[in-house]
């Protein structure tokens, strides 16, 4: 069965459809890839699914259960986690800080914990918690950098602190909207394997990128949205010949441009 | 008391003010909500022990436990409704809301008018002073903790982007619902203790301008700061006091000194420091490593 | 009746008003609530009593003079307290701005002494008129209609100069107006000059009507008015103007029922219902958010 699946989803604002009865499906242990382009609605769907928009109309499925129109906390408590394609830390905050804020939902101790922070049960999981961060700034090889502001790090580090602070959450599906934008090829080739390693681990991705060397490279399966409407669904390899995808990019630029 | 009673008076404001600017600190330093009205919690506070020790003659702790749960009730109804709104449009209706409990303790025969409150000086089994100060130490305590606390991380992350907060996992609405409340219980608590310590509160004691006062505090030493909560009420707290050998010329500095400040170190004292990285720093030990990603 | 209340409700509201457009003019461009334009209404007051007390003007030129000391005192604030601030955090240009207010009224009770003052008798010639069974003051009347040609000046100002369109533009987009070689500073001092002087009218009106000038009539009628700007949607011209008239229509019709106690009250009831229902007021514009 699929993870996460939309049926017929529709969102208009005003006058304009984002997205146009798009459906779609996306297995577990999948990695998929969403492509089209500028304004095709790719971040709106994330948007959609993480339940930051409410459909106008159709149906979202998360393992099963109907999740359009529920609160992001309760879909990230849910196993949804993201990333921002305009970049959103806690840009103040360390790194370890905005990694443990990712792991908000492992723990439970609220207001109580900060009244009694010497009870052993919240000491305990402030340890877990802090283990937890820890490990996912590993994933992402920012460990070393942990107190360091997340202001101070290079465009492409703070995308990969994104994605920490989305692991550490443990989510089931992690949405990844533009990932490799504004990074060097290497920074991208390890991106790459960072992202191969999470799912590894158990992870289902769904991301949206224009790099197409590196879409092509990593996803199981490519999804191709313009102007809110999916034209093609397939392996990276049947997508990139068909005439409706090249002829959706070229009406706008070429392939392959970052 | 071996203390002279000119210092006691002083510690005792400077330890109500650490009090009430923690507690503002926790939801206009940490949660980014503004709040302008929180005179009104303070009174809430301050009129609801009073009139505990006066009818029942209620122990203060005791009184002090409702001085806080009272305003923090109230801080939950209104909350509710107006913590939807976005920034500046919340401060206002603080403001306003402030504004309402004003005049509805002015009209109320409960809390005698506009004539105030006559409160009898409690029993303690510590002195008054020593019992502000070390009420004072508990909530900075109490501050730190939060900040420290997963609690207080979800806060710091609504302040600084409520749709990544949100995304991680954080229930906002919930949050600076109780962070608000937690803010107003300790302001109520600083309103009890100040209306035992002086024996006689009046309505008219908690407008706009106490806000301001609070406010000023936490700016002062820095947004969001625990330490920075607490040196600006020292500073603030003690400077009314100290500044009382030049009388009517006191507000005319209090006021050009905000505006210095703000225009000097607009982050306030403490503001963009962070003191463990600065003991760290002072004691020879490197602040942050800065090893090279692999 | 009704009708009496109505205009009673009106000019107040107008007073309101006149203050009001200074706050949503300064905030729809930097936003900025300038909590010492309460201060700036309060001397423009004084300096018309002055200037009728001692200059022996009459009303009229008084009021001019009073505009003017007002503009210049607002322009010197925002140099001062403001301007160093303008990319600081909100909240530091706020605290800053109490400071200038607190700073202000002090000087102005250290300076006029603590006790309300009053304009000489005769300053204008106070009588009843009769219109449709309502019983007008002239003080009313003056108010009403000052404030009239006051704001229809301020509408072609902004609406028909070139300083008015790049505030205009300013308030759409600050960073868009200067990227496109507007010289915003000069604007943010034309804006401030325009509160102040509509601010410094208000004063002088408050001050005959009430025959009452005092230190600190500023911090009351700053935050009544700022409730107005917020009530008509802050950063709306019209929207001040309307938030005033509805503000003042309501305190009034509060106080004819019988609930002059709970005057102040009732105008911060019916802000916080407004926003609650229209978070961004009657006239405010939504904003989406894009994520
Ligand atoms: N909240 C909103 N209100 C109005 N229009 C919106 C909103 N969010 C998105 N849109 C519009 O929906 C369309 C799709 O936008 P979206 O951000 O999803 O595109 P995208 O595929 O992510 O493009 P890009 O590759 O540039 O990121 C755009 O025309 C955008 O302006
Ligand atoms: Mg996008």
């Amino acid at each position: 069965m699929s993870l996460l699946s939309l049926e017929q989803v529709t969102i208009r604002f005003g006058g304009l459809t984002a997205v146009a009865g798009v459906s779609l499906a996306v297995a577990e242990g999948e990695i998929v890839a969403l492509i089209g382009p500028n304004g095709a609605g790719k971040s709106t769907l994330f948007n959609l699914v993480t339940g930051i928009y409410r459909p106008t109309s159709g149906t979202i499925r998360f393992d099963g259960a109907e999740i359009a129109g529920s609160p992001p906390h309760r879909l990230a408590r849910a196993g949804i986690a993201r990333t921002f394609q305009n970049i959103r830390l806690f840009p103040g905050q360390n790194l370890l800080q905005n990694t443990l804020t990712g792991a908000h939902t492992r723990g439970s101790w609220g207001l109580a914990g900060a009244i009694l922070p010497f009870l052993p049960a919240v000491r305990r999981e402030e340890g877990l918690l802090l283990e937890q961060a820890m490990h996912s700034l590993g994933v992402v090889g920012l460990a070393t950098k942990a107190f360091e502001p997340a202001a101070s790090l290079s465009y492409g580090e703070q995308r990969r602190l994104e994605i920490a602070r989305a692991l550490a959450l443990s989510p089931r599906l992690l949405l990844l909207d533009e990932p490799a934008a504004g990074m060097n090829p290497q920074e991208k080739q390890s991106l790459g394997e960072t992202v191969r390693e999470i799912r590894a681990q158990g992870v289902t991705v769904l991301l949206v990128e224009h790099d197409m060397r590196f879409v092509m490279g990593i996803s199981d399966r490519v999804v191709v949205l313009d102007h809110g409407v999916k034209i093609a669904d397939g392996r990276p390899g049947e997508v990139r010949d068909n005439p409706a995808v090249i002829e959706a990019y070229l009406g706008h630029r070429g392939v392959g441009h970052a | 008391m071996l203390i002279d009673p000119y210092i006691q008076q002083i510690l005792i404001s400077i330890g109500i003010g650490v009090i009430l600017a923690q507690g503002l600190n926790i939801i206009t330093g940490l949660t980014g909500q503004l709040s302008l009205g929180h005179a009104a919690f303070m009174s809430i506070g301050a009129f609801s022990g009073a009139l505990l020790t006066i009818r029942t003659g209620l122990p203060l702790p005791l009184a002090l436990l409702a001085g806080g749960v009272v305003p923090a009730l109230a801080a939950l109804a209104v909350g509710w409704p107006i913590l939807r709104l976005s920034g500046d449009y919340l401060a206002i209706c603080t403001l306003g809301f402030a504004e309402i409990v004003k005049v509805v303790f002015l009209n109320l025969e409960l809390t005698n008018r506009a004539f105030g409150l006559t409160v009898p000086q409690p029993e303690t089994t510590i002195p008054l002073p020593l019992l502000v100060l070390l009420a004072a130490l508990g909530v900075t305590l109490f501050a730190q903790s939060v900040r420290s606390s997963r609690f207080g991380r979800a806060l710091m992350a609504i302040r600084d982007d409520e749709i990544a907060a949100a995304a991680a996992g954080i229930d906002v609405a919930s949050h600076k619902l109780q962070a608000f409340a937690v803010s107003a219980f300790l302001a109520g608590v600083g309103g009890c203790l100040y209306a035992h310590v002086l024996g006689y509160i009046n309505p008219s004691d908690f407008g706009f301008l106490k806000s301001v006062d609070m406010l000023a505090m936490v700016v002062l030493g820095g947004l969001g700061s625990v330490p920075g909560a607490l040196l600006g009420a020292t500073i603030l707290g003690a400077a009314p006091e100290l500044l009382r050998f030049m009388a009517t010329y006191r507000m005319l500095v209090y006021g050009a000194m905000l505006v210095a400040l703000m225009v000097f170190r607009p982050n306030g004292l403490l503001g963009g420091i962070n003191l463990v990285e600065f003991v760290m720093r002072r004691s020879g030990r490197p602040p942050r490593r800065t090893g090279g990603s692999p | 009746m009704i009708l009496q209340q109505l205009v009673n409700g009106v000019a107040l509201g107008c007073t309101y008003a006149l203050i009001a457009l200074g706050y949503t003019m300064v905030y729809g461009i930097i936003s900025l609530i300038n909590f010492a334009h309460g201060e700036i209404f309060m001397a423009g007051a004084f300096a018309g009593l002055l200037l009728v007390a001692y200059g022996k003007l009459n009303l009229f030129l008084a009021l001019a003079g009073a505009m003017l000391v007002s503009v210049l005192l607002g322009i010197g604030v925002e140099f001062v307290a403001y301007r160093p601030l303008r990319r600081a955090s909100r909240l530091s240009a706020l605290i800053s701005a109490i400071g200038v207010s607190i700073f202000l009224s002090t000087l102005a009770m250290l300076l006029f002494g603590a006790n309300a003052r009053g304009f000489p008798e005769g300053t204008f010639p106070s009588r009843q008129i009769d219109i449709f069974g309502a019983q007008i003051s002239s003080l009313q009347l003056l108010i009403i209609v000052t404030a009239g040609v006051l704001m229809l000046a301020l509408e072609l100002v902004v609406k028909k100069t070139r300083i008015g369109k790049a505030m205009r533009a300013a308030s759409e987009d600050y960073t868009a107006a200067a990227l496109m070689g507007i010289n915003v500073n000069l604007v943010v001092t034309f804006t401030f000059a325009l509160g102040s002087a509509l601010a410094a009218a208000g004063g002088v009106l408050v001050g005959v009507l009430f025959n009452a000038v005092s230190f600190n009539m500023g911090l009351h009628a700053g935050i009544k008015a700022f409730a107005a700007a917020v009530l008509g949607g802050i950063g709306s011209i019209p929207g001040a103007v309307l938030g005033g008239i509805v503000l003042g229509v309501a305190e009034i019709s509060g106080v004819a029922l019988g609930y002059s106690s709970w005057r102040d009250a009732i105008a911060f009831a019916i802000l916080v219902l407004v926003l609650l229902v229209r978070p961004t007021g009657l006239l405010g514009k939504r904003i989406d958010r894009k994520v």
